[in-house]
Order: structure tokens, then C-alpha cells, then sequence
């Protein structure tokens, strides 16, 4: 019997991980996405790559990354109008191919389209509160996300983020006189433990060196703790993550490491 | 909630047993009303009016103190100093309107003759109704606490405290007749260490028997802050099992939800059993009870979301602009534009949250969408058709009728929890019979019918 080869590329296991989570939210638990904008979200996204591909002359159109953002931008965003997600679609594989530093994106895609529309239109949100903080629910999170994460060679920055945010979630009850049970639901959310395994922890955008992607990632659970605290932002670790990814190119200079690449043997010029 | 408690501090929220008369039945295009579930069904439930635009906030708390008013005292963490143009009374009865205009409904639909399509030529339609249009100090200091103002506030006497330490604090609501319950100490000094105020109110029995009311209004607070929010912790300090809280937020935008716990929807549009007619109170609340078990007792439920301009069914007449105004929504008198087809600038939606501290740990924190979608809690009672009939249409219509009173059996069954057999007795008892109620001669035009074809 022939073994099983399992694909390499991190990118398939988190499509399969955020597909299974579309799925369940359509049947078992409603999180609030729904098909009609979830379709126009990948098909946004996917048409914008095609389109971008064709433009930059890549040999290839690559559309793994544009399924990961538009899957991503259909669990993640809420708007009264299907066509803003097509065009939050639209905006995060633009981003990727306009906004460049030293040949490499510098945002995360789907969390600048978030951003990008949060503060630009009045017509979108995100529902942290809808992740809810059932523990079955944090445990599949997990389970799916170190598939991702060990191909994706990039759990470190997501378990260090988690350590950092929750540091801060403990030291801020500490310092409150707040019971233990406050920080542990805190830490429960759904919506955390997502954008930990599937938006900061992605390896484009983040540090190539191990020091400086645990000195980002403490640097945002950092912003994220004021912003959500002090400022009581809704969207506080997204904008976070957005406001200090240009950071990376700065941190890639001083601590210069391989260049990450999905594929162990990366076609040639099939970025972005 | 102890009864020494509750003759003391009443924390933040605390609620309202009305009497609300049922409003008569209205038909409507979606079935007719007939009643409605309000906040008056729960035990120890609070009603607080949550109006928000874009960082002022207006919060009106309906108090379901009972007891002899001179004990009434309560202590609300607020996220700024008040100024006395902050601070005022609501008549409970705008309070009880948007409860009643909000209330998860009952709704009955009469089935038509089986045979009218045949007899008439096209199908029985119910009469529409057009849905409902819009009706037009001195500082003292006191071991770090220091009362920023005083103010007489028609029945209420209120003073504003900042304070830098919880067991001064604990020792000045003490020494003036506020009585702390064990464990608030804590909460009181996390809320101290994020620079929160506190209103405190105790009624002035004089100015009460002045102006001639029975009954303790509503106090309203206004404020501008960030914070969305609502104070729930120092209400579950020594509370004795769960309370509920029903959230009516007024919004400029769309639907409110609670940021740091899941927003369900509760379940609607079931059809239910005839007789739940008659104790549709019962049925709500076990139905509820059940809903929230199934959410592990972590979720806060949507139940009404809706364009305050209109409604359909209407549980109770929309409010008008000068009831939105008294509750903290002033947009709705300037410059109001018609949006959705006749409908106003005021969005509503009711939250039901049952807490507790194990929980609720963490006050509820809210965050206003973009969302317009109109949601109602609705059951549906379909009565079926009672007059006489001469077609073979009914007899297929008669033989439909009990698979279709077993899904109700079914569904009630579900939805609270309630022995499915025994739900099917009573619905026996009340002429839902599971037994095809098609008359005896049918078999007579079966047969013939069937020759026909």
C-alpha cells in the first residue's frame, strides 16, 4: 500500500482549517458569516490575484494565499453589504502586490483590508464577542491551528504572543484586585485565539529571525492591551498588528535571516 | 439576591415587576398578536435603557425595588463625573413601553377553507394591515473619598464620589446608611484603580410625598465615554443564584452586541402547540431557561432588533419621538431621515442576559454594528380550519393535520424541555386531535374523486 504523502505547503492545512471553520459556522454554530458574502469575499480575492498575476507578469497565478485571505475576510468581517466584502477581497491582494519593502509584502493581507475598511468606511465591523469562550471551541482552534502552524514553521510567534497578551491580561488583574476568572475568560475568546494561530503567526509578514518576531509579537499584544484597555478599541488587535507591521522590513534589516518560502523548493518567481 | 441586600445597596441595575396590561389584539400581516412576554416574567429581572451614539451615552436603570422607599439606596459605577444637567427622571411608563414594544411575541394564524381555491378560484389571503407608522458641590474628603457634588433629583438625593481607596469608600457608604455587602470591597476598588465615579441615590421620602408619586421612577445618567458598557459585578456580589437583565439599547447605527460574550439569537419563528395561548408566559420562560443552558449559561440573547419606526406584529405601539427623546436618544427629534421605507433614525434591540459571577465574570461590554436586519422573537400558533368543507382537498387537508400537530408536539418539546408526551395530552384535551379529523363520509368522495381521476 502506497504511504500517504502529505503535502508540505503550510497553506493547504490552513485552507482545510479555515474551510472547516466556515463550516461549521453555516452548520453547527452560528459566527455570524454568511455564504453570500463569504463567495464574494473569495471571489474578490481570487479575481484581484488573477488579475495582479497577469499585471506583474508572474509565470503562474497562485491562488492558495487569495483563498486563505478571502476565507479569512469571510469569517473575520461583518458588513451590511455583500459588495464590501468583495472589496475587502479586492484590497488585500492589492495590498500584497502594491505595498511591498525590500520585495516582500509588508501587511498581513486580510487584516489590512479590515483595517483598511474599519477606519475608511462606516459600514463594516468585526464581532470579537461572537467567538464566544467555550473551551470545545478554543481546543479545535488549537488543534487545527499547530497543524497549520508546525508546516507554516511559525507556532513560536503565536504561542509567544499568546504568553505576552495573557502576561498582560494577568498583570492588569494583579493590579485591578480582580478575581482569576476574569483574565481566564479574557483568554477564552475565540476571537484571540484566531487571530494568534491565523493572522499574526502568518510568515510573510512577520520577522524572519526568531528574536525580533518574539519582540513584535510582544510589541502588538502590547498596543493591542492599550488600545483594547485605555482606548477602548473594538478592533484592537487587528489594528495593532496593522499599525506596527512596517516595523518588519527595519527588524529584517538588523537581524537578517533566510527568507521564508512556503514551498521547501519555491518556484521561481511565484511570489507574491 | 439577600434580603438584606436588597434592602440595602442595589447594585447598578435592578428591576422592575410591572403590571403591563395586554395591549388588544392588532392584526397584522404576519399573523395577529396576541401576547407578549416582558420583563414582568422574571424573577429578579432588571430593565435598563441603553441609548448610544457614537460615545454619549444615556443609561436609564427601572428599578424592581418593592420594599418601604426609605431604604432604597443604590451605588452605579460611572466612567466620568456628572454635572446635575446629567442626571434626571424617566416616567416608568416610557420605561414599560419599550419593554412592551420589544417583547418576544405570540402570534395566531387561522387556516383557510381547504377548499376556498378550488371554490373561489384563487387562494384565501390574509388581510394585510399596514404595519404601524411612527406616532409623531461642595468637596468633603473623607479617607480618600470625595464627594464631587450634590444634587436633589425629583425624589432622589445624589451625591457623586470619587475615591481613591475601597475600604474609605466602603467606610463612607457605610457611616451614611448604604449597606455594603461582604466581597463588594474588591470590586469597588477595581472599578476606584480605573478612575470610575460613583452616583449614588438615596430617596428623599419628603420630596416623594410632594410630588405625589407611589412608585420610584427610573433615574437616567448621561455621560460621554468609550466605554460601552454596563457595570454588572457589584450586582453578583452576594447574589443568591442568577438575575436577569433585559438591554434595551437605542441606537443612531444598527444592532447592539456584547463584545466579550457570544450575541444568540434565540430561536424563533416556531410554530407551537394551541394551547400555549393560555400560558404563553410559562412557555417563554421555560424556553428560555433551556436556550440558555444550551449556551453553558455564557451567552447574552438577541431578542427584538428592529427599526423603532414600525413593527409587525406590534407587541405594543411604536414610541414616539418625544418617549425616544426622554430615553437618551435626542438624535431621533433633529433632522430625522427616513430610512428603510418609512422607518426612523432610532434602531432598538433587546439583549436578555441571565448572569451570574461564575459566568459573567467581567462586566458586559458592548460594541454597536452596522447592522439593520429585523429580528423578532415570534411563536406561531396556526389554528386550523373550522368551517365546513366539500372538497378533496380537505380530506387531504384533514389527513395532513395531525403529522403537523406532532411537529409542534416536537417542537415545544425542544424548545423548553417539557415531556413530548404529555404536551400531546393537553393538546388533545384542546382539540388538537393526532387522530385524522376528516368527516366520516370522506371515504365516499375518496372513492369518488379517485373515479374522477
Amino acid at each position: 500500500m502506497p504511504a500517504i504523502s502529505w503535502p508540505k505547503d503550510g497553506r493547504y492545512y490552513q485552507i482545510a482549517a479555515l474551510g472547516l471553520l466556515l463550516g461549521l459556522n453555516m452548520t453547527l454554530i452560528d459566527l455570524g458569516a454568511k455564504p453570500l458574502p463569504s463567495l464574494f469575499a473569495v471571489a474578490g480575492a481570487l479575481g484581484t490575484q488573477a488579475v495582479c498575476s497577469r499585471l506583474w507578469r508572474l509565470p503562474t497565478i497562485d491562488l492558495r494565499s487569495p483563498l486563505i485571505t478571502g476565507l479569512s475576510l469571510s469569517l473575520l468581517l461583518r458588513a451590511d453589504e455583500p459588495w464590501l466584502h468583495a472589496a475587502a477581497g479586492c484590497i488585500a491582494i492589492a495590498s500584497k502586490f502594491v505595498l511591498r519593502i525590500d520585495g516582500k509584502h509588508v501587511w498581513n493581507p486580510a487584516g489590512f483590508a479590515l483595517v483598511a475598511l474599519i477606519f475608511g468606511t462606516d459600514d463594516v465591523w468585526i464581532s470579537p464577542g461572537q467567538w464566544g469562550a467555550s473551551l470545545w471551541f478554543a481546543a479545535l482552534l488549537g488543534f487545527l491551528a499547530l497543524l497549520v502552524l508546525q508546516r507554516a514553521r511559525r507556532a513560536d510567534i503565536a504561542l509567544f504572543f499568546l504568553a505576552s497578551y495573557a502576561a498582560l491580561l494577568f498583570a492588569r488583574a494583579f493590579w485591578l484586585g480582580d478575581p482569576l476568572a476574569i483574565p481566564l475568560h479574557q483568554l477564552e475568546s475565540g476571537s484571540l485565539l484566531l487571530f494568534a494561530f491565523f493572522m499574526i503567526s502568518d510568515p510573510k509578514t512577520t520577522p524572519e529571525a526568531r528574536f525580533p518576531r518574539f519582540l513584535f509579537a510582544f510589541a502588538v499584544a502590547l498596543l493591542a492591551h492599550y488600545l483594547a484597555f485605555f482606548m477602548q478599541m473594538r478592533p484592537a488587535l487587528y489594528v495593532a498588528l496593522i499599525a506596527l507591521s512596517p516595523v518588519n522590513p527595519i527588524l529584517d534589516r538588523v537581524f537578517p535571516s533566510q527568507r521564508f518560502q512556503w514551498s521547501a523548493t519555491p518556484r521561481q518567481g511565484a511570489s507574491p | 439576591m439577600s434580603k438584606a441586600f436588597s434592602r440595602g445597596i442595589k447594585a447598578a441595575v435592578a428591576a422592575v415587576a410591572i403590571t403591563t396590561q395586554l395591549t388588544p389584539p392588532a392584526a397584522a400581516f404576519c399573523g395577529f398578536y396576541v401576547a407578549k412576554a416582558d420583563a414582568s416574567l422574571f424573577n429578579k429581572a432588571s430593565k435598563v435603557v441603553l441609548a448610544w451614539e457614537d460615545g454619549k451615552t444615556a443609561v436609564t436603570m427601572a428599578s424592581d425595588y418593592e420594599g418601604d422607599p426609605k431604604e432604597f439606596a443604590v451605588v452605579i459605577p460611572v466612567p466620568s463625573f456628572l454635572e446635575r444637567k446629567d442626571i434626571s427622571v424617566v416616567a416608568m411608563k416610557t420605561v414599560d413601553h419599550l419593554d412592551a414594544y420589544t417583547a418576544p411575541r405570540l402570534v395566531e394564524y387561522f387556516d383557510p377553507d381547504p377548499c376556498a381555491e378550488i371554490r373561489d378560484g384563487f387562494l384565501a389571503r390574509l388581510k394585510a394591515a399596514p404595519p404601524s407608522a411612527p406616532a409623531a458641590g461642595a468637596v468633603q474628603a473623607t479617607r480618600g473619598v470625595v464627594v464631587e457634588a450634590t444634587y436633589a433629583v425629583g425624589e432622589y438625593d445624589i451625591q457623586i464620589l470619587s475615591a481613591s481607596q475601597s475600604d474609605g469608600l466602603v467606610a463612607y457608604l457605610t457611616e451614611n446608611g448604604y449597606r455594603i455587602p461582604a466581597g463588594a470591597e474588591d470590586v469597588l476598588e477595581s472599578y476606584i484603580k480605573q478612575k470610575t465615579h460613583f452616583f449614588i441615590a438615596k430617596v428623599n421620602l419628603g420630596r416623594m410625598e410632594e410630588a405625589g408619586h407611589r412608585f420610584l421612577r427610573p433615574l437616567q445618567v448621561r455621560y460621554e465615554s468609550r466605554k460601552f458598557m454596563l457595570p454588572l459585578r457589584l450586582g453578583t456580589v452576594n447574589a443568591q443564584g442568577p438575575q436577569d437583565l433585559i438591554v434595551l439599547g437605542l441606537t443612531h447605527q444598527g444592532r447592539v452586541e456584547t463584545t466579550n460574550y457570544r450575541t444568540v439569537k434565540l430561536p424563533t419563528g416556531m410554530d407551537v402547540p394551541l394551547y400555549v395561548k393560555d400560558e404563553f408566559g410559562r412557555f417563554y420562560t421555560a424556553m428560555f431557561d433551556r436556550a440558555a443552558e444550551r449556551q453553558d449559561r455564557r451567552a447574552v440573547f438577541l431578542e427584538y432588533a428592529w427599526d423603532i419606526g414600525w413593527c409587525d406584529p406590534c407587541a405594543a405601539e411604536p414610541l414616539s419621538n418625544d418617549e425616544l427623546s426622554a430615553l437618551g436618544a435626542p438624535w431621533i427629534g433633529g433632522g430625522a431621515k427616513n430610512r428603510n421605507g418609512g422607518g426612523s433614525d432610532a434602531f432598538v434591540t433587546r439583549l436578555h442576559v441571565r448572569y451570574d459571577a461564575q459566568h459573567f465574570p467581567e462586566d458586559l461590554a458592548f460594541m454597536e454594528t452596522r447592522d439593520r436586519e429585523n429580528f423578532q422573537g415570534r411563536y406561531v400558533l396556526r389554528h386550523p380550519y373550522a368551517g365546513k368543507t366539500a372538497c378533496r382537498a380537505a380530506d387531504d387537508y384533514y389527513d395532513a393535520l395531525p403529522d403537523r400537530f406532532a411537529q409542534e408536539a416536537e417542537t415545544l418539546a425542544d424548545l423548553t424541555g417539557w415531556d413530548e408526551k404529555a404536551i400531546k395530552a393537553r393538546m388533545e384535551a384542546s382539540g388538537q386531535s393526532f387522530t385524522s379529523s376528516a368527516p366520516e363520509h370522506s371515504w365516499i368522495r375518496r372513492w369518488f374523486f379517485n373515479q374522477d381521476r
